[in-house]
Order: structure tokens, then sequence, then C-alpha cells
């Protein structure tokens, strides 16, 4: 039951204009985000890694973008754009990566290792894969509380669908049939481990067949081709139709980390068509269509930039976590801690 | 009228099942067959819709327990066996474990591990995992050594806020049997002394209680009072209580299951070496199964973990020295 969605699909037309336009500031929003981790990267400000997910700017968004109140949304490494369009914000980005005790993890994680679980925006964990069965469990508990209507998010890269976890996680979604949306970014590399060292399926979508469940294929570049494709899917696991796999094609225009310079890229890759800036090919969706101006989008870009400017003013004069006032607490039920190495320590 | 340990362990369930609707039981085998030791027998019947049978993916059925749990549910989830945890060690340690650290949202999931050796049970079906498991932040490990607390501490494991690995000895299922099941709980997190003695401290847990009260019984003919502690929980580890009894004995002698490397034993003489030194009249010593995998062969089995015989030789070491 394999729908293959044709690559700009005839479709697009059912596309809410203002979706279009929403869908666009968000990715510049995001864009602008990460121009600014990458300065910030580089001029030492940033503990730890960076990792950016630019080119992957109009799968992300359009991955969270058709989810309500209420769903959950649990996305990885590439996904500014699409933790943005689901409710996180600039400053919760900046918080995190800059330790501020004011940000949702605390200075207890970090970077892209963040998300509000109480509102359906679930903190990824490192381990790849991981997350598939997480939000299939999400699911399965308000199924289990008589919750109807309510869609899973997750993404995966193509690396990570050679993981244990991604198999489980899908085949035990598709057992419990949960409205579960996994979305698998082929960027064409797994850090440096191109494709044919990942799988050798002709396409990641024949994976569908096997955990016989609906399969989605787009051109991870056309920010129209993957809105119409996520609406469909988001729409069918709401309406019933169990787990969803979508899979589109793109290259991340960044190294995996701002440390690595993607030597290791093909360079024909770059110039073919995986190779497009998501944001071009959108700038000129939206003006082909009537829908904005070379002027407002350098009008929406420096807005973009200017609320990353404000969000990043704030979060660099906020205090980072005491050490001397932590709890140092790994379980909640207090009575149940193990004490003894405190004691030690007195 | 009897209930056994693993009938106990089947009651709390049953009665967290319907005392609270957030509850519900996923894991191999558990629906209307009722699991693998019938850990969950007629409770499918029971409860529609609330014990399923999980496909055969460790990883997914912990990672299910931890979404469900962020979404405000008490899953139980059953291993089959102890050792398959390895398989969704993952999901234990990285995700169940760092929940409540990271987000600040607890992560009220158990995790029941049926574990230890039996008969001809080899390599793959006896292991004992609580060490593992203890070693990382942000789990409960509860390993009961008795009826009563095989109930008690499993309708804990249930209501607490976070994840409890629950190491039930397969051993114990069966044999072990109570006249009843416990009106009043020992909470959780507090040792108990088993057998209370003066010469020498045995500090033990789960079937090894069982071996130890009996060698302990075999020493009073030799004139020995042996105090017996029974762990419970080995995270937390109630280090006040074995510090308490060793002040009493000046002697310790520490019986696990498990491998030797690291674990439980050597961590309760780590703390009694670090916090009660002075306490001691004689060097600490530790009884553990042996550095192997767990052997098929029944005699090969007898000989790999700790038993009433071996604790009692270790024993009279101790006390001699
Ligand atoms: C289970 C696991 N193994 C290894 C890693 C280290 N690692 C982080 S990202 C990455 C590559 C991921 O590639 P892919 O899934 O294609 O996602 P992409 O980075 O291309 O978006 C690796 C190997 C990890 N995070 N998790
Ligand atoms: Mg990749």
């Amino acid at each position: 039951m394999v729908t293959a969605v044709k690559e700009k699909t005839a479709a697009r037309n059912d596309l809410d204009p203002a979706l279009l336009v929403r869908a666009y500031r968000v990715m510049l929003l995001a864009r602008a985000t990460e121009d600014k981790l990458a300065s910030l990267y580089r001029a030492g400000m940033i503990k730890g890694g960076v990792f950016l997910g630019k080119g992957q700017e109009a799968l992300s968004t359009a991955s969270s973008i058709f989810l309500k109140k209420g769903d959950i949304y649990g996305p990885l490494i590439r996904d500014q754009a699409g933790r943005l369009a689901f409710g996180d914000t600039v400053l919760d980005t900046l918080r995190t990566y800059l330790g501020s005790a004011q940000g949702p993890m605390r200075g207890r994680d970090g970077n892209i290792h963040r998300g509000r679980p109480r509102e359906g925006y679930y903190a990824m964990i490192s381990h790849l894969g991981a997350l598939v069965p997480v939000v299939a469990g999400g699911l399965y508990a308000r199924r289990l509380r008589g919750e109807t209507g309510v869609v899973g998010v997750t993404s995966i890269g193509d690396g990570g669908t050679s993981t244990g976890a991604f198999h489980e996680g899908i085949n035990m979604a598709a057992v419990e049939h949960l409205p579960l949306v996994v979305v698998v970014a082929n960027n064409q590399y797994a850090y440096s481990t191109p494709n044919n060292r990942q799988f050798v399926c002709a396409d990641l979508l024949d994976k569908a067949a096997g955990y016989g469940i609906a399969g989605f294929k787009c051109d991870g570049t056309d920010p129209t081709a993957c809105l119409e494709t996520l609406r469909l899917a988001v729409q069918a696991a709401r309406e019933g139709h169990g787990p969803q796999l979508v899979v589109a094609s793109l290259l991340r225009l960044v190294g995996h980390g701002e440390h690595d310079d993607a030597g290791y890229v093909d360079p024909d890759l770059r110039k073919a068509n995986v190779g497009r800036d998501c944001l071009e090919v959108g700038a000129r969706q939206l003006i082909e269509a009537d829908l904005a101006t070379d002027g407002e989008i350098a009008t929406w870009t420096k807005e973009a930039q200017a609320e990353v400017e404000a969000a990043l003013n704030k979060a660099q004069r906020e205090k980072g976590p005491d050490p001397t006032s932590e709890d140092w607490q790994a379980i909640s039920t207090e009575r149940l801690v193990d004490g003894h190495y405190d004691a030690e320590e007195e | 009228m009897s209930v056994t340990y693993l009938e106990a362990i089947r009651a709390a369930q049953e009665k967290a099942l319907a005392d609270d609707p957030r509850v519900f039981i996923y894991g191999q085998d558990v629906g209307a067959f009722g699991g693998a030791f019938k850990a969950t027998k007629n409770l499918a019947a029971e409860f529609p819709g609330r014990v399923m049978d999980a496909p055969l993916s460790e990883d997914a059925i912990v990672g299910l327990a931890v979404g469900a749990a962020i979404e405000g549910a008490r899953p139980i989830v059953e291993m089959q066996f102890a050792d398959f945890s390895t398989v969704g060690f993952n999901q234990i340690v990285n995700q169940a474990a760092t929940l409540y650290y990271r987000t600040d949202i607890p992560c009220p999931i158990v995790v029941r591990l049926p574990s230890g050796g039996t008969l001809g049970a080899g390599p793959f079906h006896s292991q004992s995992m609580e060490a593992i498991y203890s070693h990382y932040p942000g789990l409960v490990v509860m390993t009961p050594a008795t009826v009563e607390d095989a109930y008690s501490m499993m309708l804990e494991a249930v209501s607490i806020d976070d994840p409890v690995i629950f190491c039930e000895h397969k051993l114990l299922y069966y044999h072990l049997k109570a006249d009843k099941l416990p009106d009043v709980a020992q909470p959780a997190g507090k040792a108990r002394i088993a057998r209370a003695g003066r010469d020498a401290t045995v500090v033990t847990y789960s079937a090894m209680l069982h071996e130890s009260l009996q060698a302990a019984e075999d020493l009073v003919e030799e004139g020995w009072q042996i105090e017996v502690i029974d762990l419970r929980t080995v995270k937390p580890l109630d280090t006040d209580t074995i510090l308490a009894s060793v002040a009493r004995t000046g002697r310790l002698l520490v019986v696990g299951e498990a491998w030797p490397w690291g674990g439980v034993t050597a961590e309760v003489i780590s703390r009694v070496a670090t916090e009660g030194f002075g306490l001691l009249d004689a060097a600490p010593m530790r009884l553990n199964a042996k550095d192997t995998p767990v052997p098929y062969h029944p005699d090969l089995w007898a000989a790999h973990r700790p038993t009433a015989t071996t604790v009692g030789a270790r024993l009279r070491q101790l006390l001699t020295q």
C-alpha cells in the first residue's frame, strides 16, 4: 500500500497560501537561528558541539507544521525548523546552547537534546532510533486514555534507519496501528558514511511495504512538495490509517557538526537536485505564486535576524545553573535516593 | 491456603490494575497466554485492552513504556527473562533513567526481570542483572527475597514515580510460600534483619537470602550466631542498617548470586570499609558466582553459584580469622 506522491505534486494547490508563507517564514527563522549558532560556535561561545540542519528546513518545517496542540513531536538533530514550527522558541534554543538555567533543560542537557515533554515536545537522547518507540508509546498511552485524532511525528536520518530501535519501533507501531508518522531525511550521508554503506534496498521507501505501512516520497529540497506530502501523511495518520513512512531526499548543506568540513560529500551531489537550497527554492515558489515579492522576503529575513538578536541578548544575560544549589538527584522520590555518596563528601 | 512468590507478583499486578486506570502491562506473551511464567495469568481477560502481547522487541517495549509514562501512564513491562533486557538496555539506562534529571518529568515505569539461575537454564536464562542497572543513576532496583516483599514491593514499584527495575527470582517463583499476602508493607529502601545474631553479619538479597539463612542455621550447632540482613532493594542501598549490624558483630560476609567483578557485594564492602573500617574485627569477605557464564549442567551450575554449603564454609573462615 505504498502511495508514492509525485514530486512537485499537482495537489499543491490544495495548500492554503497562508500556510506556504508561514512555513517559509519558519524556515527563514530556523536559518537565521542556525547561522547565529554557527557564528557563536566559531567565536568559542558555545560549549560542546553544534549540529545544524541547513538545507533540511523545508522537510523539517513540513514535519511538524500540521500538528496541533495535543499532538506529539519527537524531533532529531536537523530539526531546528520543525521545532520552531511546533512551538519551540529561538530564546529556548539559544538558552539551551548557551547553558542558561532558564532554558527547558536547565543546563542539564544541551543543544539539540531539548524539549518540553509535557507539551508533547519530546527531548531526544543522542542514541539514534531510540525516539521511534518512545513517540509510539506516547501515542499508545493517549489511545488507552480514550483520546482520538492524536498524531505523533518523529524524524530519523538515512543512517538512523539501520538501527534496531528504528526497526523495532516502526514494526511495533504497525502492530499497534498507531498514528505515527516517521519522516526519513535521506541526506545521502550518515556523518561521512554514504548511502551505499548504509543499505542496499533500491529506496528506503521500500521498507514501508516490509512493515505493511503506507509510504510517501518527496523532494526534500522543495518546500511545497514537502508540505503537500506531510499534509497527506499526517492526515492519514489522524484518520486512523496507522503508521506512515515519509522518505525525502536532500543534502545537508553544512558539516555533520560545525567542526566538520564535509569534505567527503561528492561534489556532483552538491550540483544535483538534492544539493539545492530549499530556502532559494521556496522563495522562488512564493514569488512565482504571487505570494511574496523580493522585497517582502528581504524584510522577513531581516525580521528573523532581529528576532534572533533579541533572543540572544536575553539568553546571554541569563545565569547558568549553580552547582552548589543543584540537588544532584536523578530520581524524584526523595526517600529512595541513594544518599551515601553525599555523606562521603561532607 | 498459601500463596507463592509468583502468585504474589501476579496478585500485586492485579491489584495495581484494579486500583489505577493508568496502569497497563506490556510484554511478550503476557496477554491471553498469561506470560512465560504465568505472572499475568487471567489478567488480560480481567482487564481488557490493558494487558497486551508485545512483539519480540525489547527496545521497543521499554521505549513504549517511557513514552507512555511521559503521557501520565504507569506501565509495567515484562522482560521474558532478565537476560533479554540487554536488548532493551539502551531504553532503560539512557531513556528511562535520564528522563527525570533532564526534563523534570518523572518516569514511573516498572521493568520486571525474571532473574537468576534455575536448574538447566544455562547461560542466557539465568542472569542476575541488578548490579549493572544499579550502576546507572536514575533507577530504583528492587530484589525481593520473600513472598511478602514480592507483593508489597511490586505495589510500591508501580506507585512510585521513578523507573523501577524489579528483579524477581525465578527459583523462588513456585517453591517459596507464605500463608497469606501481607496487610502491611515494609517500605522499599530499608533493609531487614532476617535473622538476628552476634558473631558475624551476612548481607545478602534475593534467592541468596535463603542459602544464607540455611548456612546460619547450619552454624548454630557449632555455636555461632549469625546475623543475616536482607537488602530488599539494592539501590538505594541501606548502608545504615548494614553498618549498625557490623557494629554489633565486627565481621562481614556479603553474598550475591551475580558475577564477582564490581557489583552489589563489592559496593557493600566498599561502603563498610570506607565508613565502618573501625567496626571490623576481621577483613570483610564476599562470595559471588564464579566469573564465567552460568553453566547449563546441573553439577556445574550447583558449583557456580553460592549455596548454603559454600556460604557456611566462607563463614567459618571469617569467624576464625
Ligand atoms: C545509536 C547511535 N550510534 C552512533 C551515533 C553517533 N552519530 C551521531 S549522528 C550520526 C550520523 C547520523 O546519520 P543520519 O541518521 O543519516 O542523520 P544525519 O546526521 O545525516 O541527519 C552518528 C553516527 C548516535 N548518535 N547514535
Ligand atoms: Mg544522513
